[in-house]
């Protein structure tokens, strides 16, 4: 074992710079490494933290990898079944009109199963937060075709590329619910850079105020990835997202309110 | 206050009843025979009365994924719909009873399978009783024969409902939704404010936080989970039975009917007796619980059993394991939306167990 010299000096209260969010749980995040699901959860938390909102925040999660995702923030949740987060969350924002209200959904439960309860939630214009993380894969059951997944793009279920001509094109739901009068602020981030994790952490704090303010149905977009079900490593991973997602999933603001 | 007067069709008491019975959430989708549920309560608007929240949503699955998040609160919430949709919100009904959610769910029976028709029927009875949905669970499961029923039975469900963590469903068919009867309406309760310990109403720092799920991947722990259910529903079926019986006490034989099929055997019951048929009615009002008891006790002393649905013959299955063999049981019924006539019933009765 490397000792290192002073080690012991330099790790005391007084020097921490950096420490878990009080939000966050004890247990063990069950994600793969490299997956942008923990960053975005840890931003979550932080935006819960930091707003005062524990008392406030009612979570759904969704079916997929962060089905557990109500093991690691410390709010209440409600699990929903796939793809009905959304209605989920509607009743439980018109029964509880002053609490913080948010789901936080994958490709596959938001763009495919789900895409009624998205698309109408929205266009009710419900005072709720949507987070889409979009890694263009069903990551839970092992790495199968998304609504999002890209044109030639191998999976386990198009193991020789997604062939548009039989299997469509990916779906910009996003692109979607930012066309609906019901929306009120629509973004694309994405959380591989600090620079992009701050933005996104921007992005979450819009949409927490845009709430308080019963605007309408907010949706941020999370561009992330899968080294799994990629089959890359995290730094491949994060290159390839760059390359391939980023000129399909163009990250910025879909619509944005006059302030 | 003094009860109310109207007349009224069923699907309109049920409206009724439930605005005033505190109700806090009603989440729907329109379909025949029971649309005018939400009609009237849209045209009622509560939302400017009691602060009860109406909303139509965009399937038969939205609507009952909004009774999940409502009760998920603690919420007295309730949907309705009529078979092929209830047939929509099974998934959400089994997530409903995994996660042990109050609520109510109004199925106004219409025939099947499939698109079928829009008259009244009552094939839905195995879906209802059995579970519906995927994995282990039952629903509570009330049969409303009237109109006055039909609104009674929104207060009882929701009194079932929070006792158990247990969603009821009301079963009444496309004939009582559709009747207009006289109904005293009960006076108007205020809606609870105050949530239960479970429910998801933001974490305050003096508990823990509350977790509404259905998911556990720990066999041992789901096992446990399963075997806790079934505690539950055998207190429901020690407690919570509920019948009528009509003539029963020197009755020869027993005719068993639910809903509308029990106010037809009403009549064949006088009309049997006419003809110097000792038959008798019982009338379960719970289908789960079932009867089971007393319709074995009545075994003893009749000499065979009809059951009369409008089905192909759902219920007389739960008969026949209540009978166990100490008497014939058979099944009349019409099906395709046609109800059954009292005269039919009779000689139905008569071709079975006396001949001719």
């Amino acid at each position: 074992m490397v000792e290192f010299s002073g080690i012991k000096e330099i790790i005391k209260p007084e020097n921490l710079v950096y420490k878990k969010t009080n939000i966050m749980t004890e247990n063990i995040l069950s994600y793969c490494p490299g997956c942008g699901h923990g960053t975005t959860h840890r931003i979550l938390a932080e935006i819960i933290d930091e707003e005062g909102l524990q008392s406030e925040a009612i979570g759904v999660s969704p079916v997929g990898c962060s089905v557990f995702l109500y093991y690691y923030l410390d709010i209440d949740w409600q699990e929903a079944a796939h793809g009905r987060a959304p209605a989920v969350a509607t009743a439980i924002k018109r029964l509880q009109p002053e609490k913080f209200v948010f789901t936080y959904q994958g490709d596959g439960d938001l763009a495919a199963i789900g895409t009624a309860e998205t698309i109408h939630a929205c266009n009710r214009g419900e005072n709720i937060l949507i987070i889409f993380i979009n890694n263009g894969i069903y990551g839970m059951t092992g790495g199968q075709m998304a609504p999002t997944t890209l044109p030639g793009m191998k999976s386990s279920t198009s193991p020789y590329g997604r062939d548009v001509k039989t299997m469509g094109y990916p779906l910009k739901m996003t692109e979607i619910v930012a066309s609906l009068p019901g929306s009120y602020y629509v973004t694309r981030q994405s959380v591989h850079t600090p620079a992009n994790v701050k933005k996104t952490k921007k992005a979450i704090r819009k949409a927490v105020k845009y709430q308080k303010l019963n605007k309408g149905t907010c949706l941020i977009e999370i561009v992330s990835n899968c080294p799994s079900g990629w089959k890359m490593t995290p730094v491949q991973s994060n290159k390839w997202m760059e390359e391939n997602m980023f000129p399909y999933y163009p990250l910025g603001d879909l619509k944005t309110p006059e302030e | 206050m003094e009860k109310e007067l109207r007349l009224m069709k069923g699907n309109e008491a049920v409206a009724e009843a439930a605005i005033r019975a505190g109700v806090d959430g009603y989440f729907g989708y329109p379909i025949t025979p029971q649309t005018e549920i939400i009609e009237y309560l849209m045209e009622a608007n509560p939302a400017g009365t009691t602060g009860m929240i109406v909303l139509q949503a965009e399937s038969e699955v939205a609507a009952i994924n909004m009774v999940y998040g409502g009760a998920g609160c603690g919420k007295k919430v309730m949907t309705s719909s009529s078979s092929p949709g209830i047939s929509l919100k099974q998934e959400g009904i089994s997530y409903i009873a995994g996660a042990e959610l109050p609520c109510l769910i109004v199925n106004v029976v219409r025939g099947g399978p499939g698109l079928g028709t829009i008259q009244p029927a009552q094939s839905d009875y195995f879906q209802s009783t059995k579970g519906g949905g995927h994995g282990d669970y039952h629903l509570i499961v009330l049969a409303p024969a009237s109109v006055q029923e039909m609104a009674d039975f929104v207060e009882l469900s929701f009194e079932l409902a929070f006792k158990y963590r247990n969603p009821v469903m009301m079963l009444s068919d496309g004939a009582i939704g559709q009747m207009m009867e006289k109904v005293y309406l009960k006076p108007h309760k205020a809606r609870v404010k105050t949530a239960p310990e479970w429910a998801t109403t933001g974490k305050p720092t003096t508990r823990e936080r509350n977790i509404i799920t259905s998911l556990d991947l720990d066999s041992n722990r789901q096992e446990l989970f399963n075997i806790k259910l079934l505690a539950k529903y055998d207190e429901i079926r020690e407690k919570e039975v509920r019948f009528e019986e009509f003539q029963c006490e020197d009755a020869e034989y027993l005719l068993v009917a639910y809903g509308t099929s029990a106010r037809v055997c009403q009549k064949s019951v006088q009309l049997a007796r006419e003809q110097g048929i000792k038959a008798g009615l019982l009338r379960p009002i719970t289908l789960f619980p079932f009867p089971t008891k007393r319709i074995n006790e009545l075994a003893g002393k009749v000499k065979g059993m009809l059951s009369v649905e409008m089905s192909a013959g759902q219920m007389v299955e739960d008969v026949l394991l209540s009978v166990n063999g100490k008497v014939p049981v058979y099944h009349f019924g019409r099906m395709g939306g046609i109800v059954t006539t009292p005269e039919e019933v009779v000689e139905s009765l008569k071709s079975k167990f006396i001949g001719g």
